[in-house]
């Protein structure tokens, strides 16, 4: 499995033709306590940076984009019950929603860990 | 992400600095732009624990970005000074006694608000305390109505810190043994560790505490010394916006301002009897013909709290609607976020008196969609003061 970076700070996890999107660690350290996240529907058709969900915290409200192309198949549904673990667990457990990509020619471009370190040093 | 990058340090702007600028770099605080100062939006401990922190021990904010300034008579009488004032604001500043401070609000020709902000008698002179972006146009405003009675003196040799929360009295009480006696809205000066100082015990967070006027070359130690008490964290300016909103405070600018009157902003409490139709000076104060005329009869819409029934924080600039369907904005958030104490998302804003009794649900318009609220009383959380 590959993950890659996108310069808003979304991380994606690509396991054959589905995509897990979640946020950096970095950026939820720049947000603050997060206190509210809005996915989107499963089944939504999402474009390449459409807003795709919300994530808020006590601060500021941030949009998520989508980084790609293609159809919500999962959200995680923990992230209702518990915003926090996007503070706790930003490149894990807080994953925000699964996509399946429609055209895999858009993962070009993105970050592999090492310049999204650099992006944000 | 939207604001990952906004909220990260921008330094593109000259931005002026606090006296406690360095200590707030030292103590690890996220410096952001606010009112054209450099300030601490946050430290380490983060907004959420800063809010809570405040709320069950004491916490300690920078607020000398603030406008401090003093009013005397050029007569060397008080009273010159608080006639003059009250051409200004619809306070009674006569009848505030030595030692007191009052909340008072400048109001303009039309009876919009101009700033707001604290009065206390000093016994042969007002000492002010105004929004740090409002502090040059209150000033200019000051001279231009009162040059001719009184002498207008800004303080900008002065910080200002808050010590606020249920710990700020025993804290303060070992740096300044005779805080604890003070009542809420006592105001003074008062030696705290050696140091000359005004303290008043007040603050905007809802909160027991103090504020503390200190000379600048000064600032810093005492700071430090109150600091180094372990119930005391220093708070940034995140925390201070979720605190004052709970307690249902306004933040000029945004809740009240020159489209507003006191009265619109339910802020009648504020005006004495004194001041008021029938009182001993009733009017006679900018914008007095409209305020007076709203207090008497009625606004036609009121300031108000708002619970969202969602989980979702519903923040400033949010329209809000008396139905899921209809086209035209009945009102709007002012503020609004997310209350740490409470664990949910609270809202103040603006309705037509038909909508703004308690309990009515309004539909805010959040992403596309009508989510619904419902006007709430305020405080959100209750008030602790020490009167």
């Amino acid at each position: 499995m590959t993950t890659l970076y996108t310069e808003d700070h979304e991380w994606l996890a690509i396991d054959g033709d589905v995509v897990t999107v979640g946020i950096t660690d970095y950026a939820q350290s720049q947000l603050g306590d997060v206190v509210f996240v809005e996915l989107p529907k499963v089944g939504r058709a999402l474009k390449k940076a459409e807003a795709a969900a919300v994530v808020e915290s006590v601060k500021a409200a941030s949009d998520v984009y989508a980084p790609i192309t293609g159809e919500v198949v999962a959200i995680n549904d923990a992230l209702a019950a518990e915003p926090a673990l996007v503070n706790s667990d930003a490149d894990g457990k807080a994953w925000f929603f699964k996509i399946k990509i429609a055209d895999k020619s858009e993962l070009d471009g993105l970050m592999d860990a090492d310049a999204y370190k650099a992006h944000t040093a | 992400m939207s604001a990952v990058d906004a909220l990260a340090t921008d330094k593109s702007s000259i931005l002026k600095q606090t006296p406690l600028h360095a200590l707030h770099v030292a103590r690890g605080g996220k410096m952001v732009p606010f009112a054209g100062y450099d300030m601490p939006v946050q430290y380490a401990t983060g907004v959420l624990k800063e809010h809570l922190h405040t709320r069950a021990a004491a916490g300690l904010f920078d607020v000398s970005h603030m406008g401090q300034m003093t009013l005397r008579a050029k007569s060397g009488k008080l009273e010159d000074a608080a006639l003059a004032l009250e051409k200004l604001v619809p306070m009674d500043i006569l009848a505030l006694a030595p030692g007191r401070q009052r909340y008072a609000q400048f109001t303009n020709e039309v009876g919009g608000i101009l700033d707001d902000l604290m009065v206390a008698n000093f016994g042969d002179h007002l000492f002010l305390v105004v929004n740090a972006a409002c502090k040059d146009e209150d000033e200019a405003h000051l001279r231009a109505h009162l040059s001719d009675i009184c002498v207008i003196e800004t303080l900008p040799n002065r910080a200002l810190i808050a010590l606020q929360g249920p710990k700020a009295a025993d804290v303060l009480a070992t740096l300044c043994p005779e805080a604890p006696a003070m009542k809420f809205m006592d105001a003074g000066p008062h030696s705290v560790n050696g140091i000359a100082c005004f303290v008043s015990r007040s603050g905007y967070t809802g909160e027991d505490g103090y504020e503390i006027s200190i000379p600048n070359d000064q600032a810093e130690a005492l700071t430090s010394a109150l600091l180094d008490h372990p119930d005391v964290l220093p708070i940034g300016l995140g925390a201070r916006d979720s605190l004052r909103l709970e307690a249902g405070l306004c933040l000029y600018g945004h809740d009240i301002d020159t489209t507003t009157t006191p009265i619109e902003g339910g802020l009648n409490w504020s005006i004495q009897k004194s001041r008021r139709t029938g009182g001993a000076r009733a009017g006679g104060f900018l914008g007095s013909d409209k305020i007076l005329a709203q207090l008497d009869g009625g606004a036609p819409r009121k300031r108000i709290g708002l619970l969202p029934e969602g989980r979702a924080p519903v923040r400033e600039g949010v329209l809000l609607f008396a139905d899921t369907t209809s086209t035209e904005s009945i009102g709007s958030v002012t503020s609004g976020g997310f209350g740490p104490s409470l664990g949910a998302p609270i809202a103040m804003g603006y309705l037509p008196n038909a909508q703004a009794a308690d309990g009515t649900t309004v539909f805010a318009e959040l992403r596309g969609q009508r989510m619904p609220m419902k006007v709430s009383p305020m405080p959100f959380v209750p008030h602790s003061y020490k009167r």
